[in-house]
């Protein structure tokens, strides 16, 4: 019940958004929109936390669809609001032994050296052929959201040579189920291979990488499901670092975009990580995939002319 | 994500396993990440209260926002790169400055780590720090510059 609430607030702050967006005529007050923007990012943080998916995956997509800003300046501020959230997240999960600074170095340096490049491209690139690209990619997002699986402690019969060489393994203990657990990686090559396409797509569109990141560490390289989390948000801190620079140093960052963003993201996570327990998991996922593919399609058709 | 907030859940406290490089990283981050958010909300309240004059009219950014960003630094005369650092006594470029702090601190945890890395000879750790800060002083830098 709470969960269709939230998603009812949701959608019709943003249909009311759009169609005060498309009627931008000078006559809004300037502060409805960082208010509206505000509002929008503490319900998306709210339901990001439940559905399973990092608020900076939901907010390029959203705030790019339903609000009047360029999206030059959504993926500024985007990045911000990923490299916020994993920053804060960061130190905790570091200390706790959930995020690994040894297995996070190796791939977060690819990754945000090809964040750059990322990044520089992506401000390059004519925005008809960008919104066609975040089309795309949010549709796959919510095609990866459907069909992927986790494993909570992935089996790594042999470690290979690279990963035994920077020494990626460690031990955690689980402290929900008590129980130990000896983790090592394979296929480690392929792995910085694959973070530095995740590198890539983080710098071009701005979008948080968590739903990239955890599926290549836990189901490619073997690492168990939490310390893939926790080692994403490190990985994702150092790559949006990077790429924040560019678009900082382009002036594609307002802070009248990115603060209110960021705040607010922040609030509703704390509020959806007290939620978790109460709010349906499943029905606020299918909700954040409706609204993900619904924005999918936007950006993908307002890119292709079709939809103004 | 749902593991990680059933990880920050977990972790109340620091895990006496943890290696010490990594509790270092971790105590900066914090310090870097709290400096950053405080400088980026006390910024925002003085840019929005008026307290701070702003470099664009907050009047203006409605006509503003929609337009891709090298069109916006046409309409406005606003500078790239680093030219922000001498124009901090406007509230939305004092916005900036927090902005950069959260952008930076990790670079910041990486060299604080250096030190460790080099008393191990763990040699590989300690180019790959180095690697990393040189890429995000490469990011800073404002060296590459993209344009439509």
């Amino acid at each position: 019940m709470r969960a269709r609430v939230v998603g009812l607030l949701f959608l019709s702050l943003a249909q009311s958004a759009h169609a005060a967006g498309g009627a931008a005529d000078g006559a809004t007050p300037w502060w409805v929109w960082p208010a509206g923007l505000f509002v929008a990012c503490f319900l998306m943080g709210i339901v990001a936390v439940p559905a399973g998916i990092g608020g900076g995956t939901l907010f390029v997509p959203i705030i790019g669809s339903f609000f009047p800003f360029h999206l030059d300046f959504v993926r500024g501020a985007g990045l911000l609001v990923a490299l916020a959230s994993a920053l804060s997240a960061g130190p905790m999960l570091l200390r706790g032994g959930l995020a690994n600074l040894r297995l996070a170095l190796p791939l977060a340096l690819l990754a945000s050296a090809s964040s750059i490049a990322g990044a520089v491209l992506g401000l390059a690139m004519p925005s008809n052929l960008i919104q066609i690209a975040l089309g795309a990619l949010v549709l796959a997002i919510v095609a990866l959201m459907l069909v992927s699986k986790k494993s909570e402690f992935p089996q790594v019969a042999q470690p290979d040579r690279l990963g035994q060489a920077l020494a990626l393994h460690g031990v955690f203990i689980d402290r929900a189920s008590g129980q130990v657990v000896n983790w090592r990686v394979h296929r480690t090559i392929p792995g910085l291979f694959v973070f530095l396409g995740i590198g890539v797509l983080a710098g071009m569109f701005g979008i948080g990488a968590g739903w990239a990141n955890v599926p290549a560490l836990n189901l490619l390289m073997g690492v168990p499901l939490k310390i893939a989390a926790g080692t994403s948000g490190l990985v994702l801190s150092l790559v949006d670092s990077s790429a924040a620079w560019v678009y900082i140093n382009q002036g594609a960052v307002l802070p009248m975009i990115a603060v209110p963003s960021v705040v607010g993201m922040m609030l509703g996570a704390r509020i959806g990580a007290r939620l978790l327990d109460r709010l349906s998991g499943s029905v606020v996922r299918r909700l954040v995939i409706t609204l993900l593919l619904f924005a999918g399609a936007r950006a993908l058709l307002k890119g292709l002319g079709w939809w103004p | 994500m749902v593991a990680v907030n059933q990880a920050l859940r977990d972790t109340s406290s620091a895990d006496p396993a943890v290696d010490e490089a990594q509790l270092r990283y971790a105590r900066l981050l914090d310090w870097g990440t709290r400096i950053g958010l405080v400088l980026l909300l006390t910024s925002f309240v003085a840019y929005v209260s008026g307290l701070l004059p702003s470099q664009v009219p907050l009047e203006r950014l409605p006509e503003l926002w929609n337009q891709p960003v090298h069109r916006y630094l046409a309409l406005t005369g606003v500078s790239t790169g680093w030219s922000w650092v001498t124009l901090l006594h406007h509230g939305d470029v004092l916005g900036l400055a927090g902005i950069a702090v959260l952008a930076g601190c990790s670079g910041l945890c990486l060299l604080s780590v250096l030190q460790l890395y080099r008393a191990r000879n763990d040699n590989a750790y300690l180019l790959l720090c180095l690697a990393q800060v040189a890429v995000l002083l490469l990011a800073a830098s404002g060296l590459l510059n993209a344009g439509h």
